[in-house]
């Protein structure tokens, strides 16, 4: 349960991430399938070079956010349609995530990482590292409520729920997009950092999903706790992603109703059709009701 | 006290006696060995199924003496440490990890729980052990590690005229990557040059081989993930531009392949498994030195060759272990 929590917890930070694009910028961003790996990419390689792992995750913050500005700026100056923008720069972060590891695979076995760091010796380690990651998600968390409260937060949002209007009101639309994709992407490195520093190392394949992950972990999180305020959703985002986690390891846990893990591709389009038909079924209801 | 509660409270007092002699029964001898796979083909199928004969052989049986969970990532990091986290969990006696992400998520997650990888190429590099020698920690395991200087001298037996080597593999995978660097070092002495054909993907595979068709002698194949899912994608070329395919895994030879001087996977997995029993009968994994395949095994196949226009030698044909024809 406790690895359930702990990547769980990981992967909320790449459920921010998506939900700042697909629900704030309303962009469907495909780039976060390259921009995990290339966070562990550039996080592994840092680490494994001897830089402070601390640097290393920063870094690799930054990649992912320079990542999803290219991915941006192919959309709004290009006028590339967005979902092709985004897919071109995922396929293009395949080749590019090889050339930075130079090989397929950096482990970090051996290697100090954040985790090792402020690990408490007196604390096991698989308990430890939940407890880490929920004061970094928390505060990554609080940060992003906090901004996107501000000026610039709020033409942000503007931005993607009526973008005509907010130009009117002076918002420039095409940096605050880019803008957007830059915190949504930089939020995917640094989970894709920290997965490859708990995980044992990177490789090149642990971005396959990435997107399908983070979507089912907003639209579990917004069945869940159905709210329209800021402060509530993106804490419904993580509670998403953490319970998207334990139903993976509900199903692997569950041998007497035969399910295995080549079954978790189908439990999760069933979780997430699940969590769709939901607000369907609540005005189904309601609209009885009043009748 | 009448006849009939006494009676029933000594059947009651036996079953109870029976149930709790039963569980020390179990308690004492039953031993769980949980197996997590990055994906499923049919050598490392072979691998878990080797694993489990030797399993067998030592006496232990699934549902009597022996717990046993298998469960595969299908491709995904992700799930692999999911995986490798809830075996962690269960406690298992011992965890066997087949190829490398799934031993490194299980190594990663734990200090205690003992581990035996297989199927992995180069576990120093992958940092599982920390060298060669018995590692002290709680990681052990087989190694499918081949010896490059024999698969080149095999070629040069099958196609003595070869100059230019293709090879057909995933810039993803670390086992490949690995492969190409050390032959590239090594080919300048048996006077070949190596051609890359990258398939990033299996449905890339065929695409890959026909780029090669004018450009090489003959095809060389590692036990590269993507290439052996889609090893048929590789024998039509093969067979149709009469290039001669040359494997390091004997299941492909099965599928087409002239010849593999290669790793039996069911064999390796035996391996595996016997320093399995090892660990379950106390041995501790740190004071058992990883290991390389103890079998290395020639299979040709003269349909194969007939069509991709190779003559074997009687010699080669004697000299091998299984004959397809």
């Amino acid at each position: 349960m406790f690895g359930a929590l702990e990547i769980g917890l990981i992967f909320s930070l790449v459920a921010l991430g998506v939900f700042i694009s697909f629900r704030l910028l309303r962009f469907p961003d495909l780039t976060v399938d390259g921009s995990f790996p290339l966070g562990g990419a550039v996080g592994a390689l840092c680490i494994s070079n001897g830089m402070d792992p601390f640097l290393a995750t920063a870094l690799a913050a930054l990649a992912g956010a320079g990542a999803g500005i290219i991915t941006a700026v192919l959309n709004v100056h290009l006028k590339i349609m967005d979902l092709l923008a985004s897919i071109l720069m995922m396929i293009a972060l395949y080749s590019i995530n090889l050339r930075i590891m130079g090989k397929p695979n950096i482990p970090l076995i051996m290697e100090p990482t954040v985790f090792t760091i402020l690990e408490p010796s007196w604390m096991i380690d698989y308990i430890a590292r939940p407890v880490i990651l929920i004061v970094v998600v928390l505060l990554a968390k609080l940060a992003l409520d906090a901004y996107f409260s501000t000026r610039q937060g709020l033409a942000i949002r503007a931005t993607g729920s009526n973008p005509r209007m907010a130009r009117a009101q002076g918002i420039n639309t095409g940096a605050m997009v880019i803008l957007g994709m830059a915190i949504s992407n930089g939020l995917v490195g640094l989970a894709g950092a920290l997965f490859a520093q708990s995980q044992g190392g990177a490789d090149i394949s642990m971005g396959i999903g990435t997107i399908v992950i983070g979507l089912a972990a907003v639209i579990v999180g917004e069945s869940i706790l159905p709210s329209r305020k800021l402060f509530l959703v993106t804490l419904a985002v993580v509670l998403g992603a953490i319970v998207y986690r334990f139903f993976i390891a509900l199903a692997l846990n569950s041998d007497f109703i035969g399910l295995q893990a080549q079954d978790l591709n189908l439990v999760t389009a069933l979780l997430v059709t699940f969590a769709l038909v939901i607000p369907l079924i609540k005005q189904r209801m309601s609209r009885r009701k009043r009748v | 006290m009448t006849t009939f509660s006494k009676k029933a409270l000594l059947t009651l007092s036996a079953l109870t006696l029976s149930i709790s002699a039963s569980f020390a029964v179990m308690a004492e001898s039953v031993k769980s060995v949980a197996v997590t796979a990055i994906v499923e083909h049919p050598a490392l199928d072979s691998v878990r199924d080797g694993v489990l004969d030797a399993l067998h052989e030592a006496g232990y049986t699934e549902g009597k003496n022996l717990k046993w969970q298998y469960q595969s990532a299908q491709g995904n990091t992700g799930t692999a440490a999911q995986i490798a986290r809830k075996f962690i969990g269960d406690q298992p006696d011992a965890i066997v990890a087949i190829a490398t992400p799934s031993a490194q998520a299980a190594v990663a997650g734990t200090k205690r729980v003992p581990i035996v990888f297989s199927a992995v190429t180069d576990p120093v590099e992958g940092q599982l052990t920390p060298s060669w020698e018995a590692s002290g920690t709680n990681v052990t395991g087989v190694s499918d590690v081949l010896e490059l200087g024999k698969q080149m001298e095999l070629v040069k037996q099958i196609v003595p005229n070869a100059k230019r080597i293709g090879m057909v593999f995933n810039p993803g995978e670390a086992n490949s990557v690995a492969v190409v660097t050390a032959l590239k070092k090594i080919l300048p002495e048996y006077g070949l040059t190596l051609v890359e054909a990258a398939a990033p993907r299996s449905v890339d595979v065929g695409t890959a081989a026909r780029s090669l068709v004018g450009k090489v002698d003959v095809i060389y194949t590692n036990t590269d993930n993507n290439v052996v899912s889609a090893y048929e994608a590789l024998v039509k070329v093969g067979n149709d531009m009469k290039i001669p395919l040359i494997a390091s895994d004997t299941d492909s030879v099965k599928r087409g392949a002239i010849a593999a001087l290669g790793v039996n996977y069911r064999e390796l997995g035996q391996q595996t498994g016997r320093i399995v029993v090892r660990i379950l009968n106390g041995e501790k994994p740190g004071d058992i030195k990883p290991e390389t395949s103890e079998n290395i095994q020639l299979f040709v196949n003269l349909a194969a060759a007939e069509k991709q226009g190779v003559t074997l030698s009687q010699e080669l044909i004697d000299s091998a272990a299984e004959v397809i024809r």
